[in-house]
């Protein structure tokens, strides 16, 4: 029997770090979103807020995280190639100029915070991408997964903002770009997952497989039915809608959460040849758990 | 120039972990983490199986990906191509725990203690306390080779400057040197033996060969 060969799952980013994707992503997807319904006229005042407090609330939960806190600031010192660095060096003005665009309900400051927080957000997936030890991380299709549901999520939680604020006339058109982006974001899903065929540890696909019908099924068939039966029977439509953003926001934050904590087995060891003992050859290599 | 890499023969190598132990005695790391080990590999079927002892830890890449990910440069590259961490800089983030697709970083943040009932006289001696909360991983002995080469001995050949895994090793599995200098240990061993490196397909370029078969 083999000892100790077999990737296993790493334990070094928990649940404290996965939310710092799934509220960080959600936050500037949705702050890119209220810029661009600040330019069509809407109001960027409670978005924005609440875009700051989930990208604030993500950054604090991955610095508890820290093994040595009060060194925090030290995250700033390598620009040159550290996405964590760029991540930390975009999160500051975001949050800065998000909250005076909040409390001017400026729009000229927002497309500013629209520009960070796509910054942010891609900051989010290329940091996910260099972790070159965990295979399901690094697959380059992973970048546009990221950016893609975290989009999503921004548009559902705009529509939540939207319901609640009674403001009907922007359900239809956000409910539309929802509907797009849940296409989008389910077939940089497929391609991801395509793409890992072969390329991670078995065990992480099988998670990633269990994954796939909850997100697919609750997170884009169930939503994209409802945003069209809401479409047909208006008198209906803010419970409609309230359910189809909460479905595809949960979902976008259910496999986010896999993908981080569930899927990220690292890559085990593997040798190419085994070798020649005594008057012998050697032989074939072996990737125990691929 | 100079490169420092390690060799482990694998037709040498009988898996007695008498590195990892002479590791763990000469840096005093703590319960749960082994800069140094050696893997007991299985493979085939039978009626053909085969076994490998495999020594794995820090492979001291030349394209190093912890480096790369880390946010606080704690992380650096030697001229010599040691890979080595700043415990004083570091803030224990461990990206590059997940960005090391070797698995030879550890991050531990309790005091060295094996056993429950209080710490024994050597973990009170050496407690290491700079350790804790932040990466750590095999370092080469980097403080034996400075010491060495501040007083003209020879990495990989005389033991005061060589890494105590490869002083320790039984069967001379171990080797380390100068990949650069071609009249070294370890470019002769390379030269005459065919040899490996583990996910090389990752372009890493790591410091550690695994000689499998006589040319």
């Amino acid at each position: 029997m083999s000892v100790g060969g077999k990737p296993w799952l790493q334990t070094h980013w928990d649940w404290h770090v996965a939310l710092n994707f799934l509220t960080g992503g959600s936050g500037s997807g949705l702050l890119l979103v209220a810029v661009l319904g600040a330019l069509a006229g809407q109001s960027l005042a409670a978005p924005t807020w609440v875009g700051l407090l989930l990208v604030a609330g993500g950054l604090a939960q991955v610095s508890l995280h820290l093994g040595r806190p009060l060194r925090g600031l030290n995250v700033l010192l390598n620009p040159h190639t550290s996405w964590m660095t760029r991540e930390a060096i975009v999160a500051g003005p975001l949050l800065a100029l998000a909250g005076l665009a909040a409390l001017l309900d400026s729009t000229v400051i927002g497309l500013l915070v629209g520009l960070l927080a796509a910054a942010f957000l891609y900051c989010q997936a290329r940091i996910l991408k260099e972790a070159r030890g965990i295979p399901a991380w690094r697959e380059p299709r992973i970048v546009p997964l990221v950016i893609t549901t975290g989009l999503a999520e921004g548009l559902a939680l705009y529509l939540l903002i939207a319901v609640a604020a009674g403001r009907n006339e922007a359900l239809l058109p956000v409910g539309v770009a929802l509907l797009a982006a849940l296409v989008v974001r389910f077939t940089a899903w497929r391609r991801y997952r395509q793409a890992l065929q072969g390329h991670a540890p078995l065990a992480a696909l099988a998670v990633l497989d269990r994954a796939e019908g909850p997100f697919a099924g609750a997170g884009h068939v169930a939503p994209v039915l409802l945003l069209l039966v809401a479409v047909w029977v208006p008198s209906a439509q803010g419970p409609l809608v309230t359910m189809a953003a909460l479905a595809a926001l949960l979902a976008g934050w259910g496999v986010k959460f896999a993908i981080v904590t569930r899927a990220s087995y690292n890559q085990g060891f593997a040798i190419t040849h085994t070798p020649a003992r005594g008057a012998g050859t050697g032989g074939i290599g072996d990737q125990p758990g691929w | 120039m100079t490169r420092y890499v390690m060799v482990a023969d694998l037709e040498r190598c009988v898996g007695c972990q008498t590195c990892t132990a002479a590791c763990k005695h000469t840096n005093a790391t703590a319960p749960g983490v082994q800069w140094r080990k050696v893997l007991d590999m299985e493979v085939g079927t039978y009626p053909d199986v085969r076994r490998a002892f495999v020594p794995v830890g820090c492979m001291h890449c030349a394209d190093p990906p912890c480096m790369h990910v880390c946010p606080s440069n704690a992380t650096k590259q030697r001229a010599d191509g040691l890979v080595t961490i700043d415990y004083d800089l570091c803030i224990g983030c461990t990206y590059c725990a997940v960005a090391c697709p070797y698995q030879a970083r550890y991050m531990i943040e309790k005091p060295n203690q094996a056993y429950t009932k209080g710490r024994m006289r050597h973990e009170l001696q050496r407690e290491e306390s700079e350790r804790r909360g932040v990466a750590q991983k095999c370092t080469f002995c980097v403080d034996r080779i400075d010491y060495g080469l501040a007083n003209g001995l020879t990495p990989g050949i005389d033991p005061a400057a060589t890494p105590a895994c490869v002083n320790a090793c039984i069967a001379s599995a171990l080797q380390f040197g100068d990949i650069e200098d071609p009249q070294s240990n370890v470019s002769q061993l390379l030269a005459s033996h065919k040899h490996f490196r583990m996910h090389e397909e990752l372009g890493t370029e790591p410091g550690f060969y695994y000689l499998w078969e006589d040319q």
